[in-house]
């Protein structure tokens, strides 16, 4: 960086510290006192910025553009629904299951995957998904179909906790919203993190270097599909309900969007695009009907205006993927 | 055996749908690199636009021309306005593409209503035709030989014409083809046109049987994916092939092991994918 652009970097440090700063503050201290609608809201948020970040590993540090990541959150979800429901399984036989079955697809499908690459890897993976959204909306006897499954109990009475209500499961999803934020941040920052950038910046560099990319691409999807599948066991207790189009194509892109809107590479960014994309919809439709039409502006517009996404705003150099 | 034959046309039936929705995906790739999210929503207006154009005309083939011209207007102007301005980067690419989408469905909402329908089967097709046993629906047949003439028309152009050449040479490389004179630029906005022009066609080629409702760009997207996806991206003969694989298997899974109709798709492309990445004539 140039020396004259110092002082300009320090001041983009400060806004990102300031808003850090109000973002923990407004979902630690914010429940307290706003009333049960907006604490439902911040459980969204907080839930889909689980998943979201799980995709910036994918999409934002290994250059793997996914668009099926929704399907591991949904199998996961799947899961315990089907679990706490028909099988009336105990609260950790769900959990662990969910977790479980959303990572050994994540492990299936990342043998297909891992050795393609860019726009390839975006059409394969958005097929993939689309087969398990097939598979939830035509398997009726497990799933449902497009009904889905109702009656997931809630997260405090399945696992026995003395508290219940949803400010008790909002901390409860924060604390574990933190516990996976801190381990992909020191993932990302790992010497095995650090491989992922180097296989997004230049592949065939790191492989003469010795590196297994295969297998580092690999592991990335499974990792991120691991993360996706805590998110989508969290996404089951709160909704109490699974549908199909949680793993839909719609599903998959506004993930998509979180990441890219909110910035790749960062891991705070899709937390914030999650916020803002939660909000939106939430405020929008409210007020109009035509939430899918504001939604598709909202696509073209943020790709035009922040193709980088708001955290890498102001001249930082760019962290996406695209960059060849 | 008469039921292998019927399923068999009738699995011929969604490939020459699928093939004509593909074949625009499938070149779109080939010269832009884009992953075209909005070209399920290609079909779904030509569905749309046919059914205004029955209604007050009562002719389908009416219904087939405007709604080629106008989806192949709105796909020029997609592409020349918004699309371009990304030229080698597909990930905004395809986000964009995905607004549009999302655009598209809703606008279609507004116009049209949330209400199904079916466009009317053309005069002189609404019978069957019998050979033994076997009694098919004579406009099936219809929409599948139409299709192959697509095929063959497409095949022309490819192979036998300026346009074509050029078609191809770019699909190779895009950087050498604009070297040697050729307009890149150009040439993408008249073939992503011509994909939404023929996804349109099928729309309305599909419309007396599939119909037009809400949904149904997401419901075909797919497919046409997994059939570029087989037969290899930017390939036409590619597209042929796999929109032939494809359609069987979908038909026949949809009629033996219905609960797993979207699973059985899967198979064919693990397949294509383990043994040859690029697709069935995709190039490396």
């Amino acid at each position: 960086m140039a020396k004259g652009s110092r002082r300009a970097s320090a001041l983009r440090t400060d806004w990102r510290a300031g808003v850090l700063g109000a973002l923990a503050i407004v979902l630690v201290v914010g429940p307290l006192v706003l009333d049960s609608y907006w604490i439902g809201l911040l459980t969204q948020i907080v839930i889909l910025a689980i998943l979201a970040m799980s995709l910036d590993i994918l999409l934002g540090y290994t250059g793997l553009p996914s668009l099926g990541h929704a399907a591991f959150f949904g199998v996961a979800a799947y899961a315990v629904a089907v679990l706490s429901t028909t099988y009336r399984a105990d609260f950790w036989t769900s959990v662990l299951a969910g977790v479980a079955m959303g990572t050994a697809s994540a492990a299936a499908f990342g043998l297909i995957v891992a050795h393609v690459r860019d726009v390839y890897f975006l059409m394969i993976t958005l097929a993939l998904g689309m087969v398990l959204w097939g598979l939830s909306y035509r398997w009726i006897p497990v799933t449902g179909g497009d009904n889905g499954i109702s009656g997931i109990p809630t997260l405090e009475a399945h696992a026995g906790l003395p508290v219940a209500g949803p400010l008790a499961f909002y901390y409860v999803t924060l604390l574990v919203c933190a516990g996976c934020a801190a381990l992909m941040r020191t993932l990302v920052r790992s010497p095995f993190g650090l491989t992922l950038r180097g296989i997004r910046e230049n592949e065939a560099r790191m492989r003469s270097l010795g590196f297994n990319t295969w297998l580092h691409c690999y592991l990335s999807f499974v990792i991120a599909g691991a993360f996706a599948s805590v998110a989508g066991v969290m996404w089951a207790y709160y909704n109490g309900f699974v549908s199909p189009t949680y793993l839909d194509l719609t599903a998959s892109s506004e993930l998509f969007l979180m990441v890219t809107l909110g910035g790749p590479a960062t891991l705070v960014g899709p937390l914030l695009g999650a916020g803002a994309i939660v909000l939106l919809k939430n405020v929008m439709s409210a007020y109009t009907a035509r939430w899918l039409l504001i939604l598709g502006i909202v696509y073209i517009v943020a790709i035009l205006a922040a193709p980088q996404g708001i955290w890498n705003l102001g001249g930082r150099r760019s962290a996406g993927p695209e960059r060849t | 055996m008469t039921y292998l034959i019927t399923q068999s046309l009738n699995g011929l039936f969604s490939a020459a749908l699928l093939f004509l929705i593909a074949s625009g995906l499938t070149l779109a790739f080939g010269v832009m690199k884009i992953v075209n999210i909005a070209h399920g929503s290609f079909y779904m207006l030509g569905v749309y636009v046919a059914y205004t154009v029955v209604l007050r005309t009562g002719s389908l083939i009416a219904g087939a021309l405007v709604a080629v011209v106008v989806v192949g207007v709105v796909g020029f102007v997609m592409q020349r306005v918004f699309l371009r301005r990304f030229g080698a980067e597909p990930l905004p690419q395809m986000m964009m593409t995905m607004g549009f989408a999302l655009l598209f469905r809703d606008l279609a909402l507004m116009i049209w209503g949330g209400d199904p329908f079916t466009l009317q089967y053309p005069a002189g097709l609404r019978a069957s035709v019998e050979a033994g046993d076997v009694v098919f629906p004579s406009y099936r047949l219809f929409v599948i030989a139409v299709a192959a003439l697509v095929a063959a028309a497409l095949w022309l152009v490819n192979e036998k014409t300026l346009i074509g050449a050029r078609l191809r040479a770019t699909v190779d490389d895009p950087e050498m083809a604009s070297a040697i004179g050729i307009n890149v630029a150009r040439l993408s906005g008249v073939v992503f046109a011509a994909g939404a022009a023929l996804a349109a066609f099928g729309g309305v080629m599909g419309g007396p049987i599939l119909g037009g409702y809400a949904g149904i760009d997401f419901d075909l997207l797919p497919l046409a994916f997994v059939v570029v996806i087989v037969g290899g991206m930017g390939s036409l003969k590619g597209a042929l092939v796999g929109s032939i694989v494809v359609g069987m298997i979908d038909n026949f899974g949809k009629a033996l092991v219905p609960e797993l109709s979207y699973f059985t798709l899967f198979a064919p492309m693990i397949l294509v994918l383990a043994l040859k990445p690029t697709g069935l004539y995709g190039k490396g």
